[in-house]
């Protein structure tokens, strides 16, 4: 299982936003399984192609999401994944 | 006397009220957010509000008890497949939600959403899901359509003609402006008598900068807009299109637009030097009004700084009901009128960038 965290901006509009484990192989396979259970939480971190939002950015393990259009990036188990907000200015 | 306002700001939605006496802000939503665009829908008494997360995408926002409370509705989508103009290389995603309108008094149920990269939405059910305008998105003109300010193109005029609700009047920038006389089964560009002075040909059909189109509320037939290259107005629905700019004085570049609701021959716009220079003229910020459907302008300052002013005013970002006006602006001031614009107060400054101001 998968270790999901989530950076607490987000809990402004999912208030109940909490780590969660989830049976995943794949990054894509994450954001289906929480916005499952967060409804609407998806489009909070991926656009209607599936993509990662510009200003997001997703951490498995150590490293930086590789495959920022198709999130195949792959998930092994207990994995760290970190949803963050990318910085950005103003 | 109407009693309260609609601000969205970069940094959340004002929710201005007077009873009686001055206006004050009465409530602040959607703290450090970026409010695009707000309005009343006066049919079912809803609030909407555009929201710009820098972060986590576009989103709308609906509430049905006059903002006391708000609730996320599912913000536009895309289909599969869809690309952006102009070189449909891009897949097309919602990246920004300009405008949301009404449908007409006889359908309580339709709302508009005009978005970036070019789309039009229609909902059919409040606003709980949206469709796209494949009739517009796939004009046979979309190529020659493009970002201007913003990477991809934006539908950011609305128009339904209160009279018939199948004939909606929509500005594309950049495109141009189209119409629909069947509920959107088939658009048509109205753009003669325009002028692009960034295009080989000026006077090109598609590729005009309607910045915004109004249509006069007592003659809808009656059209005008703010383009990037000037003022024109429509007496006959977009088929001819005249330049009302004033070649000696201020009206010409500029943004924003307002009418009157009960004379077809007033307009306010919020003049500023130049494309290049995009600051008010002589840093004197100033309104004007045509009494004339646009002959003449008169400057209207009374109130309003005269000097080291840098304020412009965005496209939503002035709005008239009745007698009286009001306008935000970039650098955060905000300003009102209860006689036509003949003198102006300032309520408050150091607001975030204003957006939109809309009359509730």
């Amino acid at each position: 299982m998968a270790q999901v965290k989530f950076t607490p901006n987000l809990r402004r509009f999912f208030p109940d936003l909490c780590d969660c484990a989830v049976e995943a192989a794949t990054v894509a396979d994450i954001i289906a399984a929480v916005d499952q259970r967060w409804r609407g939480l998806g489009d909070y971190i991926i656009d209607e192609r599936g993509c990662l939002r510009k200003h997001v950015n997703i951490f498995v393990g150590d490293q930086l999401l590789q495959d920022k259009t198709g999130l195949s990036d792959s998930v092994a188990a207990d994995t760290r994944v970190i949803i963050v907000q990318a910085l950005s200015g103003g | 006397m109407h009693n309260k306002l609609l601000v969205g700001t970069r940094k959340g939605l004002l929710i201005l009220a007077r009873d009686g006496g001055e206006w004050e802000i009465e409530s602040a939503h959607f703290e450090a957010i970026p409010v695009v665009y707000a309005m009343h829908d006066r049919r079912t008494g809803s609030l909407w509000a555009s929201l710009d997360h820098g972060h986590w995408g576009g989103k709308l926002q609906r509430s049905q008890d006059g903002g006391a409370s708000w609730q996320e509705v599912a913000a536009p989508k895309y289909p599969e497949g869809a690309t952006c103009p102009p070189d449909f290389t891009t897949p097309a995603t919602t990246s920004y939600i300009w405008i949301v309108e009404p449908g007409g008094a006889d359908e309580p149920d339709r709302l508009y959403v005009g978005t970036e990269p070019g789309g039009l939405f229609i909902s059919e059910d409040g606003g709980d899901s949206f469709q796209l305008v494949e009739s517009l998105w796939n004009d046979p003109g979309n190529s020659q359509w493009f970002g201007g300010g913003r990477d991809y193109p934006g539908i950011c005029a609305i128009q339904v003609d209160p009279r018939d609700s199948r004939h909606i009047t929509v500005g594309i920038s950049v495109g141009g402006v189209y119409v629909t006389e069947d509920g959107g089964e088939s658009w048509q560009a109205r753009n003669r008598g325009l002028y692009a002075d960034y295009l080989p040909d000026p006077y090109a059909e598609i590729g005009q900068d309607p910045h915004i189109v109004l249509a006069s509320p007592s003659n809808p037939d009656v059209l005008w807009q703010q383009n990037h290259c000037g003022l024109f107005r429509s007496s006959d629905a977009g088929r001819q299109w005249h330049d009302i700019s004033d070649p000696t004085g201020l009206p010409g570049f500029g943004f924003a637009l307002a009418l009157d609701a009960q004379d077809e021959q007033v307009a306010w716009v919020a003049p500023a030097v130049s494309a290049e220079y995009r600051v008010p003229v002589e840093r004197a910020l100033v309104i004007c009004r045509t009494d004339d459907g646009g002959r003449s302008w008169q400057s209207l300052r009374k109130g309003l700084p005269q000097q080291h002013c840098y304020d412009l005013v965005f496209r939503h970002g002035l709005d008239a009901q009745g007698d009286s006006l009001a306008f935000g602006t970039t650098a955060g001031n905000f300003y009102v009128s209860d006689d036509r614009g003949a003198s102006w107060r300032c309520l408050v400054n150091n607001l975030a960038v204003v957006y939109s101001v809309r009359y509730m």
